[in-house]
């Protein structure tokens, strides 16, 4: 496989997919929606899903909404293919919960809640918190197990910028899709770096246990003959994966899929980049006369 | 050798039907191990989870104790005997409550403010609950010489002690009621007028009826409220969806890959997928048998390390595949491949554990449940993936299926 060959068109690949969750983003925000779609359990505030039992006026109930709790930027979004919708709100009580309630079972005598969320600013800021603390111990953590793994900076490196660009990708993809960032996302994040951590290790094991095979300055062959090595297991793994986790998504409720879809997107970014980006990286920090290349 | 194998196969057969029929049954008459054991959160079961805040910035631990009384007495009181009450941190209780109705109704019974009162025989309300200063399960003995028996002391303010003294001065020999919320908890009978401010009610207590007494009585003065700062509803319907989606995917995902293991591995295959099975049964007994909660992100946690005890076998196939192409005799491929394939699935194993351990000291709620099933998951898949199929394995090839084209040889 012509790996080392072709790296500038992944690298490529990679980056556009990047930008264009970059951009999203950037939309996004000045759409005044935020960059991402942050859930009640970061920012705060009541969040309600409906089952309205048929077909409804998304502006009708929002009315009811604005005219019930008095806020004035009631957040109301239908799930696409469903009579669910979800209701995100600053923070109300009990009383006005059922007050709205009965406001709209009054003009939609089937709506059924589904689920509440209530978080109060305090909890939403722990919450944040405890997030950012556990993202970046898991990485620093990972990180560590990794140089001491491959003693070798030039790889202990490549596989991190493989995990930041798994991370960017699934990112983008919670920018593109509106994904709810929540505490799953915290899971999807740390297990999508675990993935692409073993998937990158099994490929750098391989590249050390070939170094014996190949002379100085044939490290393209030797990266490319391990890569087409473990390409059976990398694709092997990664469909296994898809398809436990592609049944959860296809299967499972409203929550579960917003928590498989990201993993989904994660799990396939980590086969890519363990093939085409992590051992490319590798090669790019690699001094000259491994390359092959004058000095 | 052939009866070696055959016995080899024999006891994972053995031990594949014994864990199957434990995981689905379990031991005895409740069913211990079985999945049926295993508890369920509340997303699955559907129910409310709430946080309560004290509204004061320093609260003792005797407060706590009166407020948690007093919810936990009301759970009971409304028959939501599932219910859970739990002290978070210094000056939080988390009430979770299964399988409830009317969840709205449920916030608002269980979070009023207290009301405590002493009431006479035609209801005539004598004293109320903030003139209660203290309440105290004591142990001593009542008579002189009588034995030790625990009993609870109470002492009431100025105001109080006056009504004290009037209402059993002139309630002697009559009962005084003691009610919370519209509730009887404690009908003490009135033996003498007290004017001093300082009376014990006694009776048959157990030392723990004597503390819960106490503690809803310190809950009539508490001098805090119980602000809500985090509620989770979740309907019973949504639950009873989510589980049975939940099982549905994770066995349709898991038939899938049980398949796609035999087509592509052949005998190789039939060994993960039997080792696969074996993962099932020790999971489920091990959420059974550590009272693990079952969350929705839970099930995910199982898929996901099933999907890892399969790359660990997916890596060490593809190795025993590459040293039958450089003609070594199969034992020997068997060998190095699991050998060879160690260090890689051991790498990979532990930077999932060190995530899912992290997401379980630092996660809460239904992210910690993930991290759980995550790290059991793993930490049997490595044993099934590395130790049960590599006793599978030899057993089969022991037992005489000596062909390398079943195991993976292509080309000749």
């Amino acid at each position: 496989m012509k790996i080392i060959e072709n790296r500038k068109i992944f690298f490529a690949v990679s980056v556009v997919l990047i930008c264009i969750g970059l951009a999203a983003m950037a939309l996004n925000a000045n759409a005044g929606r935020g960059a991402l779609n942050w859930d009640v359990e970061f920012t705060g505030g009541t969040s309600m899903e409906l089952d309205m039992g048929g077909a409804f006026e998304n502006d009708t109930l929002e009315d009811i909404v604005r005219e019930v709790t008095g806020q004035t930027s009631p957040q109301i979004q239908q799930v696409i293919g469903t009579n669910s919708v979800g209701i995100k709100l600053q923070s109300i009580d009990s009383e006005m919960r059922v007050a709205l309630m009965d406001a709209v079972t009054k003009t939609y005598p089937d709506a059924e809640l589904t689920e509440a969320n209530d978080i109060s600013g305090t909890v939403s800021g722990e919450m944040q918190q405890a997030a950012i603390k556990a993202t970046l111990i898991a990485c620093v953590a990972m990180l560590l197990y990794i140089s001491l793994r491959f003693r070798d900076f030039r790889a202990g490196g490549s596989a991190i910028i493989a995990l930041i660009h798994d991370v960017l990708i699934v990112l983008s993809a919670y920018a593109l899709l509106r994904i709810p960032v929540n505490q799953s996302f915290i899971a999807v994040l740390l297990t999508i770096l675990g993935y692409s951590v073993n998937s990158t290790i099994v490929i750098f094991d391989r590249i050390r246990e070939n170094k014996s095979a190949f002379q100085t300055g044939h490290a393209a062959e030797k990266i490319n003959k391990s890569v087409s090595q473990t390409l059976a297991r990398s694709i092997n793994t990664s469909l296994t994966t898809l398809f436990t986790i592609g049944a959860i998504y296809i299967l499972g409720v409203q929550s579960i899929k917003e928590f498989s879809l990201p993993l989904i997107v994660g799990i396939v970014a980590g086969a890519y980049s363990s093939i085409c980006i992590s051992g490319s990286v590798w090669y790019t920090f690699l001094p000259k006369i491994e390359k092959g290349e004058k000095a | 050798m052939k009866m070696k194998g055959r016995l080899m196969l024999l006891v994972m057969l053995v031990v594949a039907i014994a864990l199957g029929a434990v995981s689905y049954y379990g031991i005895g008459e409740d069913g211990q191990m079985s999945a049926a054991q295993i508890k369920q959160g509340l997303d699955l079961s559907g129910g409310v989870d709430i946080v309560y805040e004290a509204d004061q910035a320093a609260v003792t631990e005797e407060e706590m104790a009166a407020a948690i009384s007093l919810l936990q007495g009301r759970l009971d009181w409304n028959g939501w005997t599932e219910a859970e009450v739990a002290k978070e941190g210094d000056k939080r209780i988390r009430v979770q409550i299964p399988g409830v109705e009317n969840a709205e109704e449920a916030i608002q019974q269980i979070g009023k403010t207290a009301q405590l009162s002493f009431a006479d025989e035609a209801g005539n309300v004598l004293l109320t609950g903030d003139m209660v200063r203290n309440a105290t399960k004591q142990v001593g003995a009542m008579e002189q010489n009588g034995p030790s028996a625990p009993y609870v002391a109470l002492e009431f303010n100025d105001e109080g002690k006056q009504r004290f003294a009037a209402a059993t001065a002139s309630n002697i020999g009559k009962v005084i009621y003691i009610i919370m919320d519209e509730k009887v908890i404690s009908a003490p009978v009135v033996q003498a007028a007290i004017t001093d401010g300082q009376a014990v009610i006694t009776g048959q207590f157990t030392g723990e009826g004597a503390e819960e007494l106490a503690s809803l009585i310190r809950a009539g003065s508490l001098p805090f409220n119980l602000n809500v700062i985090q509620m989770k509803n979740v309907g019973a319907r949504l639950g009873a969806d989510a589980l049975s989606a939940g099982i549905r995917a994770g066995a349709i995902g898991i038939g899938l890959v049980l398949l796609f293991m035999l087509f592509a591995y052949k005998v190789l295959g039939l060994a993960a997928d039997w080792a696969l099975l074996i993962y099932m049964g020790l999971e489920v007994i091990a959420l059974s048998v550590l009272h693990v909660t079952l969350t929705l992100p839970g099930i995910a946690g199982i898929v996901l390390s099933a999907g890892m005890a399969v790359d660990a076998n997916v890596v060490i196939f593809e190795r025993i595949k590459e040293e039958l192409l450089q003609d070594k005799t199969l034992r020997s491929a068997v060998k190095n491949g699991f050998s060879r394939a160690l260090p890689a699935i051991l790498d990979g194993n532990v930077t999932t554990l060190i995530a899912a351990g992290v997401l379980f000291f630092l996660g809460s709620g239904t992210v910690k449940g993930f991290a759980t099933t995550l790290m059991i998951g793993i930490i049997i898949s490595m044993f099934t993936a590395l130790v049960i199929t590599r006793v599978i394995v030899k057993g089969l090839i022991y037992a005489g299926v000596h062909n390398p084209k079943y195991y993976g040889l292509r080309t000749k």
